[in-house]
């Protein structure tokens, strides 16, 4: 009844440290005590479950959201969500928050000097489909100043928060743009230390998904912890 | 077949556009079964500041220690109403209130049970991927012989369990540093 099969951990460096002084705001927030080592119960690999009923279809539809269209370049975002076996994850609850197409968010804390969009919130939910697929429609947010260091700007993005099927799987990323000038000089972005674990944070361009006369597309799939073979699976590989 | 894990981002400081919206600080709708309790706290910065744009989310079991969810295979009671996820966000004096029941005690990792959780995870802007920690209940007899909280130096458990304020709030702050520092965990 206690053996669990554990979620495994990342491989080195694929993941950002806590303190990472270029973005200043680590300073002060991460953690100093090193991090206590426990082995993963059933309290860590079970997690809230959600279903198509936890959504509405308005949810994922960004543009669709107020009395009448934001501005911006239409865009679906689609992808997958799989954890590290490769296996889909199902009936997964997905957030998803981003800036407006000038670079503003509906937010008190936005002092950012560009227009707010009255059809524009920028929140959007979605539930997983059996085989692990999602998608959103909205529209391409913009870059957008921050007072990080002198001159700062962030690439435009969009906020990600995944609940897998366990706590031990929630993740929160964001998503880039393919081709941004401004990824290499972002501390966020440069923040995660192997080049191919940063460079899987950007979209790739999507023409099967286009909508003619209408939308551009991106994929990105997302990847959550996968667990460990069970001990049958790795008796097989051994034959 | 082997994915690359997709590398944690900050949740940034307009992380509430969504989760405000989405927030769930009633755990326990009415009906459900165990001792209700209020945990409200602050989480404070390593300039002792309060942090105003944190995320608190927490996951525990309903007050029989059954989980809802498939991979729970105790046989425990199990109620329909209780999903066991909570979501605050701090206000702008950086304090957090949720509310919920006392959940019993799950199975744990040395064949004993544990003592009563919650797993708790921690987004903010500075945090580039979220803390993972748990909170513990004053006054139960089962954390001296708790596996996990029995993993951490003596001198820091206090950090993980709460404390039972006179009106009976259960008070639990949260040090990012400093002497106080809260234990966080890696699983
Ligand atoms: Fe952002």
């Amino acid at each position: 009844m206690s053996n669990v099969n554990p979620y495994r951990k990342s491989y080195f460096n694929t993941q950002p440290d806590y303190l990472y002084p270029a973005y200043r705001s680590t300073v002060k927030r991460a953690p100093m005590q090193p991090l206590v080592q426990m082995p993963q119960t059933l309290s860590e690999i079970t997690g809230p479950l959600f279903t198509a009923r936890d959504v509405t279809e308005a949810d994922s539809d960004l543009t669709v959201q107020h009395a009448g269209e934001p501005l911006g370049e239409r865009m679906i975002v689609s992808g997958r969500l799989l954890d590290e076996g490769g296996k889909p994850v199902p009936h997964a609850l997905m957030e998803m928050w981003q800036a407006n197409a000038s670079g503003r968010y509906r937010h008190l804390v936005d002092s950012h000097d560009a227009p707010l969009d009255p059809n524009f919130t920028g929140f959007g939910r979605v539930v997983t489909d059996a085989q692990g697929n999602y998608r959103f429609k909205t529209i391409k947010p913009g870059a957008y100043p921050w007072r990080n260091h002198f001159n700062a700007w962030r690439p435009a993005h969009l906020h990600f928060s995944l609940f897998g099927q366990g706590f031990a799987q929630r993740l929160v990323t964001q998503m880039y743009f393919p081709g941004d000038p401004l990824l290499d000089f972002d501390p966020m972005y440069m923040s995660v230390p192997d080049d191919k674990a940063r460079s899987r944070l950007v979209s790739s361009f999507d023409w099967e998904n286009t909508l003619p006369e209408y939308a551009i597309a991106y994929r990105f799939d997302i990847i959550l912890r996968g667990r460990d073979a069970t001990p049958m699976e790795k008796k097989e590989q051994k034959k | 077949m082997s994915l690359l894990l997709t590398a944690a981002q900050t949740v940034g400081p307009f992380v509430s556009i969504g989760f405000e919206k989405a927030a769930v600080p009633d755990v326990a709708p009415a009906g459900v079964a165990g001792e209700r309790v209020v945990i409200a706290g602050k989480i404070f910065d390593g300039d002792g500041q309060p942090v105003t744009d944190a995320v608190i989310e927490t996951w525990q079991a309903n007050s029989y220690g059954k989980y809802a969810h498939p991979d729970d295979a105790q046989e425990k009671l199990l109620e329909e109403s209780f999903r066991g996820f909570g979501r605050v966000l701090a206000d702008a004096q950086g304090g957090f209130r949720l509310a919920t029941i006392k959940p019993g005690a799950v199975a744990g990792p040395d064949g004993k049970e544990q003592a009563p959780h919650i797993t708790v995870v921690i987004f903010m802007r500075g945090l580039l991927k979220h803390l993972m920690t748990r909170i513990y209940f004053p006054d139960d007899a089962a954390n001296v012989a708790d596996a996990v909280l029995n993993l951490v130096p003596a001198a820091r458990r206090s950090t993980l369990v709460a404390t039972k304020a006179a009106d009976g709030t259960l008070q639990w702050n949260v040090h990012l540093q400093g002497p106080k520092e809260t234990v966080f965990f890696d699983y």
